[in-house]
């Protein structure tokens, strides 16, 4: 019985942390219509920082430096936030697919050094050793936990109706309004491509917060949390629950995290043993598909955007 | 006399439920010259788009020989004997001069001929012909479109303000080439700024604003009429010209 | 040095026939096809499977042409998977591209490009396993043609090259010399001015389409021939092919070549200062470098 609870509990850790990064990707893609197409390049950013500046020293490895934790997971949002200032300024000026095209090459390109700087990031087998926040006051591994859970929903929270306060004032409209029609917004006097890049790199950040809770409460980041599944989940997330709706975001980071658990638990189960190396493709096919599937047939999802008149 | 383009109440815009052409209605005569003059914005562009097919019809009927266009693709057009001149970017300037011809010439019947026919009526493009089109004058660019859009021998020519941004001596020229098509059976359909020169080349004229038919009649009664000269015809629109 | 040359002109040929129809593609229906790679992977599977069948049909035809490991039977099998590769690009157009640009801005359609990628690549590992495969055990014994035993050049490196300049070339001869090359250059330039010249911009995508795809499944078979076949291949080109479209400008079928021997030989070089883990991210740095420098690539003009 505690099992499951700890199960569930361990399971919504996981799940909140994935909706803070769809929250993210939501204001890029939902409110400015910006396509990021290495998700997992701000939220490993984020991680990846947060661990060097917060994470115990070990022998031969940079980094270590034992910060505190709202001081390292700062550093490691700061960073995400700088990569996406860099490469947004660089292409948003540009057809708007340049931006995708940029984000998805920074995924790859983090996902090398990940892999292979090892003095920075351990390589293949990653960085471990992180000192949680208040582990040392809370002994029990399940309460500990239980006040994990609430720190991540906490930040959900706060990171929910920081957004919704955002899109819902002057400034989310002019978001929107430059998604909906350049041309008209630049002629009320909008930086089109400034606001964009402000929407992207708090997008970003989020993301990076996000990266920055998910070492904290597994003690380890490696490259595999960098591969780009990481990106297509969280895509899937926000279109399932409805681009454009902070609600939906949520929903669809709970409903998907479960589907992807689930099918992973089931395959696990019931497939025949020679299938088992075949676990991953199928489910990466399901993910696939519920994109797809979600673009051709309902493309606002579970939760339409309520304000403005949606996306085309 | 027979109609050869036959507008009725036509409605066509760029966005759904936002007309900028209401009930335009215009008869074109077959082998005569029909120009269309009024202020920036009237939708003279766009009546001549929506007739060759690239802004949506939404109401009304577009009769080319008797038979209804509207909602016809814009590349089936040629076949059925009418050609657009484009009021810019009318011809593909990555192109050579004889690779714009024999892309229009694809599906005609001897084409070697045909192409030679057209050097032989615009000699200055027949010295060019393997020059990029984007390299040439602008006269010799206007020149180009009007040849491509005359090379599948259409029975009736739609043009864009084909002397905008010429000389005034060419701009002349292409109104007489203009003119000169009619001779051999062409129906042309023109639009124009260049008011004074086209009502003196003209037969017919119709005057469009804010998407709506103001006026029509003879050319010369138009250019006649003082107080059509005031409104339309005024110091303002010449120097708009 | 010049090993990573030779070896870097050898991949820049095989992405540069994958970026001319990534170019054309992305330039005609304004979307950046994250599926596109994928068709090299499509082409390099299809060639396998048609091998093997015509091989097992007519085994005279298995025997290679010598000095090659390249048997009739694979050749063959290339010229179908060619048109099958074609023929699924177009399908997928069909399927879901179409079906999503009827009703949505082009950024649905990379997203939907995205899923496509994922079904394909994972489709593709459940039928034919996550293992390498080869066309020929004998690539392990290739004949090597150069006599400096420092420089290793395969008969096989040869064709692959003197093959993948053919296909360019007869491209470049359709562009040029024919009233269908003229009117995808014209597409190119200008849609709406090539549908009042008579083109009907539903063939010429069903057109590029088809030719984006047979050059895809080339590449596939070429870069197999020198190499190993693993369903990551479509992963492993899908930047490169990218940055070799940015750097030739998108829409530019020469500035996709050109890009293409770039990237193949920047990356090969790379190899001589970083470590071979770093080389799936040297076509990333192209892009950037572009984009900070001329961020409309070399021949491009597109513009928003
Ligand atoms: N591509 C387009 N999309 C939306 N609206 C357009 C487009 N082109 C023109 N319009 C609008 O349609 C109206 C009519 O424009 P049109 O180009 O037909 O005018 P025109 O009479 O040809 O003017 P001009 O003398 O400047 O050429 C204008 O209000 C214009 O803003
Ligand atoms: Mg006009």
């Amino acid at each position: 019985m505690s099992g499951v609870v700890s199960y569930l509990v361990f399971f919504a850790t996981m799940a909140a942390i994935l909706a803070i990064v769809v929250l993210g990707l939501n204001l890029q893609w939902g409110y400015t219509g910006l396509f990021n197409g290495g998700v997992a390049a701000f939220f490993g950013a984020g991680a990846y920082v947060t661990m060097l500046l917060g994470g115990r020293p070990e022998p031969g490895q940079f980094g270590g430096f034992l910060l505190p934790f709202p001081v390292a997971i700062a550093g490691g949002i700061l960073f995400a936030g700088l990569l996406a200032w860099f490469f947004g300024a660089l292409t948003l000026k540009l057809r708007h697919d340049y931006l995708a095209i940029a984000t998805f090459g920074v995924a790859v390109a983090l996902e090398s050094v990940a892999r292979n700087a090892e003095w920075l990031t351990g390589g293949a087998k990653g960085l471990r050793g992180f000192p949680r926040p208040l582990e040392a006051s809370i002994a029990d591994n399940f309460l500990y936990g239980l006040f994990f859970l609430a720190l991540v929903l906490a930040v959900l929270a706060a990171v929910y109706v920081g957004l919704e306060r955002l899109v819902r004032s002057p400034y989310g409209r002019a978001l929107r309004a430059i998604r909906e029609d350049e041309e008209a917004a630049r002629s009320l006097g909008k930086n089109p491509v400034r606001l964009r890049l402000q929407s992207f790199v708090i997008g970003s950040m989020i993301m990076g917060a996000a990266g920055g809770l998910y070492v904290a409460f597994y003690a380890f980041i490696g490259p595999q949390d960098l591969a780009p599944i990481l990106t297509f989940q969280v895509w899937a997330m926000l279109i399932v629950g409805g681009a454009g709706n902070n609600r939906g975001a949520v929903l669809g980071a709970f409903l998907i995290w479960a589907a992807w658990t689930a099918s992973g638990f089931a395959l696990a189960t019931f497939a025949p043993q020679a299938m088992q190396l075949y676990t991953g493709p199928i489910q990466y096919i399901l993910i696939g598909s519920v994109i797809v599937g979600m673009l051709l047939w309902r493309p606002q999802g579970i939760l339409p955007e309520r304000i403005g008149q949606g996306r085309r | 006399m027979t109609a050869a383009l036959t507008i009725e109440a036509l409605e066509a815009g760029y966005v759904r439920d936002l007309p900028i052409l209401r009930q335009v209605d215009l008869v074109a005569e077959r082998a005569k010259l029909t120009v269309i003059i009024g202020p920036n914005g009237a939708g003279k562009s766009t009546l001549i788009k929506a007739v060759a097919g690239l802004v949506p019809v939404t109401s009304g009927r577009v009769l080319l020989d008797g038979q209804d266009i509207a909602g016809i693709r814009p590349d089936q057009m040629g076949a059925l004997g009418l050609s657009y001149v484009p009021q810019t970017d009318n011809i593909f300037r990555h192109l050579s001069v004889r690779e714009n011809l024999a892309l229009v010439l694809r599906r005609v019947p001897e084409k070697q001929a045909r192409m030679a026919e057209l050097f032989v009526l615009f000699p200055a493009l027949a010295q060019k012909r393997a020059d990029r089109a984007g390299s040439l004058s602008g006269g010799q660019r206007q020149m180009l479109a009007i040849a491509m859009a005359l090379a599948p021998r259409p029975r009736v020519v739609l043009m864009d303000e084909p002397s905008a941004g010429l000389s005034p001596k060419i701009a002349a020229e292409v109104l007489a080439l203009a003119r000169s098509l009619t001779r051999q059976d062409v129906t042309v359909l023109l639009v124009e700024q260049n008011v004074k020169q086209a009502l003196g080349v003209a037969d017919h004229c119709y005057i469009l604003a804010e998407g709506r038919n103001q006026l029509d009649g003879p050319a010369a009664a138009i250019l006649a009429d003082p107080v059509v000269g005031e409104i339309y015809l005024g110091g303002k629109r010449m120097s708009a010209a | 040095m010049i090993q990573n040359v030779l070896d870097g002109v050898l991949t820049g040929a095989v992405i540069s026939l994958g970026a001319i129809g990534l170019t054309m593609v992305m330039h005609m229906l304004r979307f950046a096809n994250f599926a596109y790679a994928e068709l090299l992977a499509i082409g390099a599977y299809a060639a396998l499977v048609f091998d093997k069948v015509l091989a097992a049909l007519a085994p005279v035809l298995a025997s290679a042409f010598k000095p090659l490991t390249l048997s009739a039977s694979l050749a063959l099998a290339t010229l179908l998977a060619m048109a099958i590769t074609g023929a699924s690009a177009v399908l997928l157009d069909w399927l879901i591209f179409r079906r999503i640009r009827a009703k949505a801005d082009a950024l649905s359609m990379v997203f939907a490009s995205f899923g496509v990628a994922l079904i394909v690549r994972n489709a593709i590992t459940l039928a034919f396993g996550h293992d390498a495969k080869l066309f020929s055990k004998d690539i392990a014994f290739a004949t090597v043609l150069s006599t400096d035993p420092l420089i290793l050049v395969k008969a096989d490196q040869v064709f692959v090259l003197i093959a993948a300049l053919a296909l360019m070339a007869a491209f470049h001869i359709v562009l040029t010399r024919t009233a269908f090359g003229f009117a995808l250059r014209a597409v190119a330039e200008n849609p709406n001015l090539a549908q009042v010249a008579g083109v009907r911009l539903s063939t010429m995508i069903v057109s590029v389409w088809l030719i984006g795809g047979a050059f895809s499944a080339a590449a596939g078979v070429f870069y197999t021939l020198t190499n190993h076949l693993s369903p990551a291949l479509g992963h492993n080109f899908l930047l490169p092919v990218f940055a070799a479209t940015i750097v030739g400008g998108i829409g530019s079928v020469y500035g996709a070549v050109l890009g293409g021997f770039l990237v193949g030989v920047a990356s090969a070089l790379s190899l001589a200062v970083l470590p071979s883990g770093y080389v799936p991210a040297m076509p990333f740095l192209i892009i950037l470098a572009v984009l900070l420098l001329r961020p409309h690539g070399l021949f491009g003009e597109d513009q928003a």
